[in-house]
């Protein structure tokens, strides 16, 4: 990814030429201020050798959040490499909200809204993956989503620049929630909430907001 | 001293006058016109790119979020524009032997990254930032369009001054809820007097500041 501006388009060279017909004969026609001798983000480059503005990082930096390397929240494993069985963060409701929408967004595609497998892009082509709902990967530790999410599994690409360490396990609680979600009975439902079950789904949500029932979920 | 005009000249200088009065007025009409026509602005010119990437597929066809390729766009002053890896997350296995696709392939077997030709791009002693308009939900629709149809990407507006201003004098006309400025199809269920007014108070809008010049040149 780079981007360069079409050099000088018209648009500047006739706004150069209203302004400066004024001071033409004194100071003669400058854009300088259009384009300052500076890069803007990802702008290329002819300095660097692959044209680029925007450098890789040097091999061997460790990112500022990394304070150790072998911080489970940055791997989801513990010192002895096992996937970790536990969120490194407190999960509340907006930590859940943020996992739904970053599943939303980075997942859902490929895996569905439901982690089912189904999504458009394996419509199109795209390998299927198993269910997020199948025994074995349903069996396995909170660690291992994250771990999947960072680095990648066959065909699928890591997402590790894409979505921060924090809203992968955000995303590793959502699964979480999806997957009990799938073989929930009507038990689970706290009782005065029931009869939103059958029918008429959105009437009664408008008491969500000031219900206080911020722990449920 | 023989006379060097005859009197018929006056004629000629009289319609002269008003000629280049005329011609003065045509001019600036002519220029005022050109300013604005989409020749120089670029407003509606799809820009030719190397791949030729459609949100009109990508968006409308497949459902894909905004912020799978703008990653930054609500963190960051940059939206962000997607690496090579992002497209080959899914053209690794869909539209491989694509003829069209052989640039995103060279790229990543290269490490040689994509070339995008800008399409907004802003004076560089203007500054912007996406993360505060996000964050105070003015849409992406209300700037730069309904790109969810553009087969190639192309500027639904001038950014002039002009334009920022009209909104930063009075952005109750066009901010909406949060958690719909990535929507391409959002309308106000309510009239958007009330609810920009709310919304206003609720996001604390401060609208007096907002025309500042050094809000956008600093
Ligand atoms: C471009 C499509 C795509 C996207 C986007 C995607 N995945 Fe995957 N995912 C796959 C495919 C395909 C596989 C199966 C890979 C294989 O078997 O080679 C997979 C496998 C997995 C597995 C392992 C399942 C198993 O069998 O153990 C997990 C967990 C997973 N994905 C989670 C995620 C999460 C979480 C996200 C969002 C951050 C995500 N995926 C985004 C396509 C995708
Ligand atoms: C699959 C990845 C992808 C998705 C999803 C996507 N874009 Fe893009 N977008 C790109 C790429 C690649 C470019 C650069 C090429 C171009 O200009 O068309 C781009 C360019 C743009 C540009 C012009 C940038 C410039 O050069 O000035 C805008 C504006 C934009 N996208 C807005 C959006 C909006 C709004 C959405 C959500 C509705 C969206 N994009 C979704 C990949 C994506
Ligand atoms: C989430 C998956 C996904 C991502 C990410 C993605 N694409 Fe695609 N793209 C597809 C699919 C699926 C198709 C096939 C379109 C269809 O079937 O409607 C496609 C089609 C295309 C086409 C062919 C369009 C045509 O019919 O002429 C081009 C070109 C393309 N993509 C470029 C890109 C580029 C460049 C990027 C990276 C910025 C990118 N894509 C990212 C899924 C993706
Ligand atoms: C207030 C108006 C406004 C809104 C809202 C807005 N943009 Fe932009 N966008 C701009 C301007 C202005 C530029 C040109 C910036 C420049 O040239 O430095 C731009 C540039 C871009 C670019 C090119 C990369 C860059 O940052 O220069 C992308 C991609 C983009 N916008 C995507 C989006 C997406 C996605 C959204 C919705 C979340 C969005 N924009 C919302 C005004 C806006
Ligand atoms: C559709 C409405 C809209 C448009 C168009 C718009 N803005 Fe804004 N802008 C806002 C709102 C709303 C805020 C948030 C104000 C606040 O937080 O009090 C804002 C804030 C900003 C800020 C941050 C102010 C600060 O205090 O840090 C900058 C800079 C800015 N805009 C620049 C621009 C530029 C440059 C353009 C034109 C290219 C533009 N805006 C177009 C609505 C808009
Ligand atoms: C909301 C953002 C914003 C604010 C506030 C703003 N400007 Fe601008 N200004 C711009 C943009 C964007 C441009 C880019 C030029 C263009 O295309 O119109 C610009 C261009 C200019 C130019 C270059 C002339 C031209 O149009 O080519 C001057 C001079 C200028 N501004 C002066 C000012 C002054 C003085 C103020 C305060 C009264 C001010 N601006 C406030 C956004 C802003």
């Amino acid at each position: 990814m780079m981007l360069h501006n079409p050099r000088r388009s018209a648009s500047k060279i006739l706004r150069g030429l209203a302004g400066g017909v004024a001071v033409l004969a004194l100071a003669g026609c400058h854009l300088d201020m259009w384009n300052q001798p500076k890069y803007k983000t990802l702008a290329k480059s002819e300095f660097f050798a692959d044209g680029a503005a925007a450098r890789p990082l040097v091999e061997g930096v460790v990112p500022f959040q990394v304070t150790t390397e072998r911080n489970p929240r940055y791997s989801g494993v513990d010192e002895e490499g096992a996937f970790i069985p536990r969120i490194p963060y407190h999960v509340n409701r907006a930590f859940l909200e943020r996992g739904r929408e970053q599943f939303d967004i980075f997942c859902a595609q490929c895996h569905g809204r439901t982690g089912q497998g189904n999504g458009m892009i394996v419509q199109r082509g795209m390998k299927q993956p198993v269910s997020l709902h199948d025994p074995r990967v349903k069996g396995m530790p909170h660690g291992y989503y994250f771990d999947v999410i960072t680095n990648g599994f066959g065909v699928m690409y890591n997402h590790a620049a894409r979505i921060s360490p924090r809203d992968r396990w955000a995303i590793t609680a959502y699964i979480r929630a999806l997957q009990l979600s799938q073989d929930a009975r009507v038990d689970d439902v706290p009782e005065d909430r029931r009869d939103e079950l059958s029918g008429t789904p959105n009437a009664p949500a408008a008491s969500d907001a000031n219900g206080g029932q911020d722990d449920h979920g | 001293m023989p006379q060097v005009f005859s009197p018929a000249m006056n004629a000629v200088a009289r319609s002269s006058i008003i000629a280049a009065v005329f011609l003065a007025g045509a001019a600036t009409i002519a220029f005022g016109a050109l300013y604005r026509s989409s020749f120089v602005t670029q407003v509606n010119n799809p820009r030719p790119q190397t791949v030729p990437f459609s949100h009109r597929q990508h968006v409308a066809g497949l459902g894909i979020d905004c912020r799978y390729c703008h990653t930054s766009v609500e963190d960051a002053p940059f939206a962000g524009i997607p690496p090579t890896e992002t497209c080959m997350t899914c053209h690794s296995q869909v539209w491989t032997d694509a003829p069209i696709l052989e640039p995103v392939r060279r790229s990543w077997d290269t490490g040689k990254p994509l070339e995008w030709v800008r399409v907004h791009d802003l004076p560089e002693f203007v500054y912007f930032d996406h993360s505060i308009h996000v964050a105070k939900g003015v849409g992406c629709v209300t700037c730069h369009g309904r790109v969810d149809q553009m087969p190639l990407t192309w500027k639904a507006n001038t950014l002039r001054m002009s334009w920022c201003l009209e909104c930063h004098r009075a952005p109750e006309k066009f901010i909406r809820p949060r958690d719909q400025v990535f929507s391409m199809e959002w309308q106000p269920d309510e009239p958007q007097e009330t609810l920009g007014a709310r919304l206003l108070e609720e996001y604390d809008i401060k609208v007096g500041q907002l025309t500042n010049c050094s809000v956008c040149h600093r």
